[in-house]
């Protein structure tokens, strides 16, 4: 039976580089898919394009294609990834300029637009999802709306001789959906194939995460050549079946702990997983190693996929101002507690209004509060402040009044440190399928 | 014995949801966990930390179970105070609940 092999190349924007390239090399991959696009990146992305409009791609795709485009281009291996974020059509005019600096020829760039759906929302007042409110109360700090598109687009670029496919927001999995159904031919309507193909990209979107990487814990799972992990390979054949491996000398492992753990990752109902392309089941996966590092899945089905399709909006929410700094040795605890009452006194009596509030104590209980860390004592603890506020004027305050601590608190304050930001927040909402529009556009080198 | 003996576990995160899965090492533990480790009582377990419902979902197959937890994030990745903005710890904090040992009923 016939078999592509897929490599997952990076699991999010800031993702090591060298995996990628290792798979390039040794990986005997067909496609190299690059998953970089959080929630929140594409909006962060945005802002940069209103601002210079010939940015908006991802900050490290010169890096990434610089590293993998001539090895991949000489192998013809295809590279699909959704770096474009908010400007795919910047980010392929990058890829083609890399690829000139290579001096490579006949490369055929493919970027998708239409995922950007800002000016089609406002033609309804849509419900957010997490709230229930209206969108229209947010309306005067909209920052982005991108729609979670299929494999669809991919497929097509593909079907139009891309050797690379650069994206904004598609759903993760359809970077790997859409290789499959282009080599096999498979129909977008056979939702069991389409469920297990999901279950396919789903396992392989995170990258490092099913090699052995979100998942050392010595003595009880243990991870060898963790330093330098190596990154997925799935082998699909013709029927779905996938066996996930990696390169033999890379780092990490591949076993049935990795695989269900990343099996389970971010999902909620696993009965009904909802993508663009599928309402895919996870229920009936079964797994299988037959091999070092090999590991047999099969079992995804689906249902047909809805009318409905996810789009995530940006805002600018609030402001979050913090500030930490340290306090070691004999009554380490006591003097952290002190500081953040200090703050606390200090922001009243200066009047800075803060709408929600944090103080912890690292060391103590800042992961998860007084209750799960049953009053331990550490040697070091430290101390953190964190506001929300309406501006960044008093945001800035914050922090502040957590640096003075060094002369004004107490004793042995050490390595103070203080941020203020902007908090560009996502929300989601419905819109149905008939408003999305898709577009392929080419460059070729 | 407490679950990290038995199982393994890891924390997802979309939105102001936290999804934990409770994954039996050996699938012949995993009539323990879906008898001791029940929605409720991870529920209460997080308390301090999850302000919503608690659902849990089983996967026989792969001898796993999966919580579902809302309002759980602080308001989520994208505006959370929280240290931990994904809540990717919630999952080592799991592994400390206690279960009876299983000599006795398996």
């Amino acid at each position: 039976m016939r078999k592509i092999r897929l490599g997952g190349g990076a699991g999010y924007s800031g993702d090591r580089i060298e995996p990628a390239v290792e798979l390039a090399e040794k990986g005997d991959i067909q496609y190299l898919c690059f998953e970089c696009l959080a929630e929140r990146t594409i909006a962060i992305a945005q802002q940069a394009k209103m601002k210079n409009p010939s940015v908006g791609y991802d900050a490290l795709l010169t890096a990434r294609m610089e590293a993998v485009l001539a090895l991949c281009w000489q192998k013809g291996i295809k590279i699909i990834t959704n770096m474009g974020a908010a400007n795919p059509i910047a980010g392929s005019q990058k890829i083609k300029e890399v690829a000139q600096k290579l001096g490579v020829k006949g490369l055929k760039i493919a970027a998708i637009t239409g995922d950007d759906v800002l000016e089609v929302i406002h033609m309804q007042d849509y419900t957010i999802e997490e709230t229930g409110e209206k969108l229209s109360t947010i309306k005067d700090k909209l920052v982005s709306a991108n729609v979670y598109l299929g494999a669809e687009p991919i497929i097509e670029a593909l079907q139009g001789g891309a050797d690379i496919v650069i994206t904004g927001r598609v759903a993760d999995p359809a970077l790997f959906i859409a290789p499959l159904v282009y080599e096999f031919g498979w129909s977008l309507e056979n939702w069991n194939l389409m469920g297990q193909a999901t279950v396919i990209g789903h396992l392989m979107e995170c990258a490092g995460q099913i090699t052995g990487g979100y998942l050392a814990d010595p003595g009880y799972k243990d991870v060898p050549g963790i330093g330098h992990l190596g990154f997925p390979i799935a082998e699909v054949s013709e029927d779905g079946t996938v066996v996930i491996t990696k390169v033999a000398d890379a780092g990490g492992i591949v076993n049935l702990i990795t695989c269900k753990e990343q099996l389970l990752y971010e999902i909620h109902n696993p009965a009904t997983y909802f993508t663009p392309d599928v309402v895919a089941d996870f229920t009936g996966v079964q797994m299988t190693e037959i091999a070092k590092d090999q590991v047999k899945v099969v079992g995804g089905t689906g249902s047909p996929k809805t009318e409905l399709l996810k789009t995530s909006i940006g805002y600018v929410d609030s402001y979050i101002g913090e500030g930490q700094i340290s306090y070691a040795g004999p009554g380490a605890v006591k003097r952290g507690q002190l500081a953040l009452n200090i703050v606390k006194e200090r922001l009243e009596l200066t009047g800075v209004k803060v709408q929600e509030f944090r103080f912890d104590l690292v060391g103590v209980n800042a992961l998860h509060g007084a209750k799960l860390s049953n009053g331990y004592e550490p040697y070091e603890v430290r101390a953190r402040v964190a506001g929300r506020t309406k501006d960044m004027k008093e945001a800035v305050r914050i922090g502040n009044e957590v640096e003075t601590l060094y002369t004004n608190g107490p004793a042995g304050g050490a390595g103070a440190w203080k941020v203020a930001r902007e908090v560009v927040a996502m929300v989601s909402i419905l819109i149905p399928r008939s408003l999305v529009n898709y577009f392929v556009h080419y460059e070729v080198v | 014995m407490k679950l990290h003996d038995i199982a393994h576990s890891r924390t997802g995160d979309k939105g102001n949801t936290s999804n934990i899965s409770l994954i039996a090492y050996d699938p012949a533990h995993y009539p323990l966990l879906r008898k001791y480790v029940t929605a409720e009582r991870v529920k209460e377990f997080f308390s301090d930390i999850v302000q919503g419902d608690v659902v849990r979902y089983e996967l026989p197959n792969i001898g796993a179970l999966n919580f579902v937890m809302f309002q759980a994030l602080g308001g989520g990745v994208t505006r959370t105070l929280a240290l931990d903005i994904h809540g990717k710890s919630l999952s080592s904090a799991l592994m400390d609940i206690e279960i009876p040992d299983n000599s006795n009923i398996l």
